[in-house]
């Protein structure tokens, strides 16, 4: 009698991960794309306009530019001069807010040729993406050598009051935990990331930034207005009903009311700046190509190996 | 109505799968791909760089 091996799954690479449900997210930008501008996109419009401020400082010319998302876009009339033409992408039908040339397609599948663009700008969109490192190599290799990748997205802080507030209630009346709230990476891991995409001269820092809410109702419709509606496809599909909702708000208020009675909710934003790489970028030289000795350097007098050092 | 799409635009897309070259069907208004055997719409001037939006092609 012969038995049958057992069926061994084999498991997931990290690029067949799902974490996130893009149909979902599609559904909720376009949801969120018709009252979007003006209501809801001030967390947007102040992440883009740190990203204006950063590209101030650049000192070059970028004929042709992308920007990753069209919630957070520079306004017509904002646009640097250093910059030229401007091509925005997102995955929805109609872009959240006005611009002049759209393209609809999935962050995770760039539709452009290798060396296009000489700017890659996006702002609060990176987020949600299944295979950020994929993306961000796609990203890369879209970028003409010495190009510039500029971009904000939300970071492991974000929302951390209502994560917690969420937890306590769910292990307390439901028992177990579902995620209700995006696993964000941090800023570690997030310049971890651009190096391993390949950038040259990755530069990651971060900012919290504090919204005050009258309550956790006003903030989760923020959210979703915002097109941010938890879209993980673990996700609990079964609303947690009323109860819920108000033993969440109970514990928040109480953790964290400010004295008007308003409650705060963080928002981490976390920058990142990378360059494709190029011949003219500064790099660190060979060992053992310096020129003059370390000693002379110091004023110093230089001891040779294997000599013992001297009181 | 059909608004045709920027020549610009339509020179630095590829198909999102292959990333390979694409060919420009002005009447249908598509972009094809040949090797993805899909043909992407264009509404309004807006390329849908969508597979899950895409026509099968038999080639």
């Amino acid at each position: 009698m012969v038995e049958e091996a057992p069926v061994v799954p084999t498991p997931p690479s990290s690029s067949e991960i799902t974490i996130f449900d893009r149909k979902a997210i599609k559904a909720s930008r376009e949801r969120a794309a018709k009252n979007f501008a003006g209501k809801h996109d001030f967390l947007f419009k102040w992440t883009t306009d740190r990203l204006l401020e950063r590209l101030e400082d650049v000192r070059r010319e970028f004929p042709l530019a992308l920007q990753i998302g069209s919630r957070g876009t520079i306004p017509p009339g904002q646009k640097p001069e250093k910059i030229g033409q401007m091509i925005t992408l997102d995955n929805t039908d109609t872009p959240a807010t006005p611009c002049q040339h759209y393209i609809q397609a999935e962050e995770e599948f760039l539709p452009f040729a290798p060396q296009t663009f000489d700017l890659i700008l996006s702002t609060l969109n990176l987020h949600s993406i299944n295979d950020l490192p994929g993306t961000l190599l796609q990203i890369r290799k879209a970028l003409k050598p010495d190009g510039l990748f500029l971009a904000a997205m939300f970071g492991g802080e974000t929302l951390h009051e209502l994560r917690a507030a969420m937890m306590q209630t769910e292990m307390e009346s439901l028992g177990g935990l579902s995620p209700r709230i995006f696993p964000f990476a941090d800023k570690p891991q997030t310049g971890a990331l651009l190096q391993r995409a390949g950038f040259a001269l990755p530069v990651v820092d971060s900012e919290i930034v504090t919204v005050t809410y009258s309550d956790i109702f006003a903030l989760m419709h923020d959210l979703r207005a915002m097109g941010e509606n938890n879209t993980i496809q673990a996700r609990d599909k079964t609303p947690p009903g009323k109860t819920f909702f108000m033993d969440t708000a109970v514990r928040y208020h109480n953790e964290h009311q400010e004295p008007d009675q308003r409650i705060p909710a963080s928002f981490e934003i976390i920058f990142m700046i990378g360059w494709a790489p190029h011949a003219s970028q500064q790099k660190p030289l060979p060992p053992g190509s310096a020129k003059h000795s370390l000693a002379e350097a110091l004023s110093t007098k230089e001891i040779k190996t294997g000599e013992p050092a001297k009181p | 109505m059909s608004v045709d799409v920027d020549p610009k635009v339509l020179e630095i897309l590829v198909c999102p799968i292959t990333k390979g070259p694409l060919e420009y069907d002005r009447a249908a208004q598509e972009l094809i791909s040949p090797q993805a055997k899909l043909a992407y719409p264009i509404r309004d001037g807006i390329p849908v760089m969508l597979p899950d939006e895409a026509r099968e092609i038999e080639g």
